[in-house]
């Protein structure tokens, strides 16, 4: 028999259904699983110590509504992070675009939908804008991702110091936030729907798109990639223009549930939705990964957040915490990576 | 004989002051295996570049089936039914086989989904399994990432991945470096296949008894000209390694 690998073992073995179906169980049943199982040991943990305080509806909602401008941050990071990028700047983008979207508004006046929809608009060019700033100079200018980003989150940082002189903006449009920032769909908060949307949006056209696929394929082989003929370089560069993007929904968001721009609120946004997306199981390596599991990793620190001050423990440790799960994930990647490596 | 395959004719290659390519000729014909040889620095590797549209020469000609050519780019080749296997094999190791033969050739869903971009995954899966069986390549697992696959395999996707696309020439660098014993003997069998299979291969080797067991013919390199082709039935290592090292201009008939 002249196979190329006829060994055996390999003989017997069914050929595994392709569907994608089959495919997300597999998922399930590795990484993702894991991830799963961490989040609802924690979750029964807090429970069983707390059982009036924690598994509440109204707590629930509160541990969901935290999330939401995590993970909207999150679905960005993920495309990022597959293709073996990393973006810093959302934190600052995020800031730049909830002050662009206030000034918009209070410029414009009034609390019609219109105003609102602008003000949207405007939040999310603004995200955009530097998303295509970071894209650029990531693929043409071949900087390296760590800096770009971290001289775009400075900068937008700083943009929006300038712009506000340093004094949040307060007066944001109350429909704004009586109906995204606190207003609930059948019992559930806008926010989440919102941030859930997106997740499901970004995990769809992530596992079943041309776009996704050039995203894994861009982190695991970029050469590879533009050997094939495939515009690798303008790919990135969408790729970053999606997390700005992104982030500048996540500012719009934020505004909303805050009711001012909470200019000096998100300094360390970038490093939870970096410690959220690789907890989620996507390598920093690039090319592995999915958005359940991303969803997933941003439910962690927001769980034990919420968890810590349940039990009135100081909500400082949550910090501490999601550092050793971060680099313990990261950890657990470069083994499985070293496992896998054959020669 | 019918007109060449390929040929390449007095194909100029320099880099600054060093002339990689001086003249060089190339001839591959229909469904045969050539071997190209020559010691380090003939510039095998550039005349294969360029032959495969990923350098350009500064003189000479290249015709496909008797008509001139222009190969500015990958894709150029690539239009005219030329692929490439490269050492690196060029596999993204987190895709699974389907979507490394597919890579920036992705097949679509029918309809709107497709026009938004969705794949049609079952239609890939399904005829890279009928690829595979053609070329009779079994694979561990076939929705595996390429990584987790041993380095005969993997090089078995990379080849197949040429053949699925390759109409006309398929070059292959180095195939066997880097594999054991037995995982060589399964890729020069994949090689025999792919030719059985009509498709012209070149084959760049160092490795002289591999050469002569699997080429039909052998076209010698030595310091940026052909010097030398062969009948791989009727030469030995010797013959070769004499062209290649001290090779006379004096051209042996194939």
């Amino acid at each position: 028999m002249t196979t190329v690998d006829s060994r055996p073992v390999d003989q017997g073995r069914p050929t595994p259904d392709r569907s994608w179906r089959s495919a997300v169980d597999r998922l399930r049943r590795s990484e993702t699983g894991r991830i799963f199982g961490a989040l609802v040991i924690l979750c029964a943990v807090f429970s069983i110590l707390r059982p009036h305080a924690f598994p509440t509806t109204g707590n629930i909602v509160n541990i969901a509504s935290d999330a939401s401008v995590l993970l909207v941050l999150a679905v960005g990071a993920t495309y990022v992070i597959l293709t073996a990028g990393i973006d810093l700047s959302v934190s600052g983008v995020l800031v730049f675009a909830g002050v662009i979207a206030a000034k918009v508004m209070q410029a414009l006046g009034g609390q019609s939908v219109g105003v609102l929809l602008l003000g949207l608009l405007a939040g999310m060019v603004a995200g955009l804008a530097w998303g295509l700033v970071n894209g650029f100079l990531v693929a043409k200018a071949r900087i390296p991702a760590l800096i770009v980003t971290l001289g775009t989150m400075g900068a937008s940082q700083g943009a929006a110091l300038l712009i506000t002189n340093g004094v949040d903006v307060r007066d944001v449009p109350f429909n704004l936030v009586l109906s995204v920032g606190s207003g609930t769909v059948a019992g559930v908060p806008w926010l989440v729907v919102i941030a859930l949307a997106m997740a499901m949006i970004g995990g769809i056209v992530l596992s079943q798109t041309r776009f996704g696929r050039y995203t894994y394929a861009a982190g695991s082989n970029r050469e590879a990639l533009r050997r094939t003929g495939v515009n690798a370089s303008r790919h990135l560069i969408k790729v970053y223009a999606v997390a700005g993007l992104l982030a500048g929904l996540a500012g719009y968001l934020s505004l909303a549930r805050f009711a001012t721009t909470t200019l000096g609120g998100h300094a360390t946004d970038n490093l939870s939705t970096i410690a959220a997306v690789v907890i989620g199981g996507t390598s920093l390596f690039g090319g592995r990964g999915t958005m359940i599991g991303t969803v997933i990793g941003v439910f962690i620190p927001t769980v034990l957040q919420n968890g810590f001050v349940v039990l009135g423990v100081q909500a400082f440790w949550q910090q501490v915490a999601v550092g050793v799960v971060l680099i313990a994930a990261v950890y657990l990647d470069q083994m499985r990576r070293a496992a896998r490596e054959r020669p | 004989m019918t007109e060449p395959l390929l040929e390449a004719r007095g194909i100029e290659r320099s880099f600054g002051q060093v002339h990689a390519l001086r003249g060089a000729d190339f001839t591959v014909h229909q469904g045969e295996i050539v071997a190209l040889i020559g010691d380090n620095g003939a510039g095998k590797s550039t005349l294969v570049k360029i032959l495969s549209g990923a350098d350009q020469p500064n003189a000479g000609q290249i015709l496909v089936e008797g008509s001139p050519v222009r190969l500015d780019s990958p894709h150029a080749a690539r239009d005219l039914g030329i692929e490439t296997v490269y050492q690196d094999l060029a596999l993204a190791s987190d895709l699974d086989p389907a979507a490394n033969l597919f890579l920036g050739r992705e097949v679509l869903r029918p309809g709107l989904l497709g026009g938004l971009g969705f794949l049609d995954k079952r239609a890939m899966a399904r005829d890279t399994a009928s690829e595979m069986e053609r070329l009779g390549v079994r694979l561990k697992d076939a929705a595996a990432p390429v990584a987790a696959l041993s380095g005969g395999q993997r090089q078995s996707v990379a080849v197949a991945r040429a053949a699925m696309w390759a109409r006309r020439v398929i070059f292959m660098d180095e195939p066997t470096a880097a594999l054991g014993v037995v995982q060589t003997r399964q890729v020069l069998e994949l090689v025999r296949r792919v030719r059985d299979a009509g498709i012209a291969v070149v084959l760049i080797s160092h490795n002289m008894p591999q050469v002569l067991e699997v080429a039909d013919r052998v076209e010698v390199l030595r310091l940026g000209a052909r010097v030398a082709t062969f009948n791989a039935a009727e030469a030995t290592v010797e013959d070769l390694v004499a062209a290649m090292t001290s090779g006379t201009a004096e051209e042996r008939a194939a």
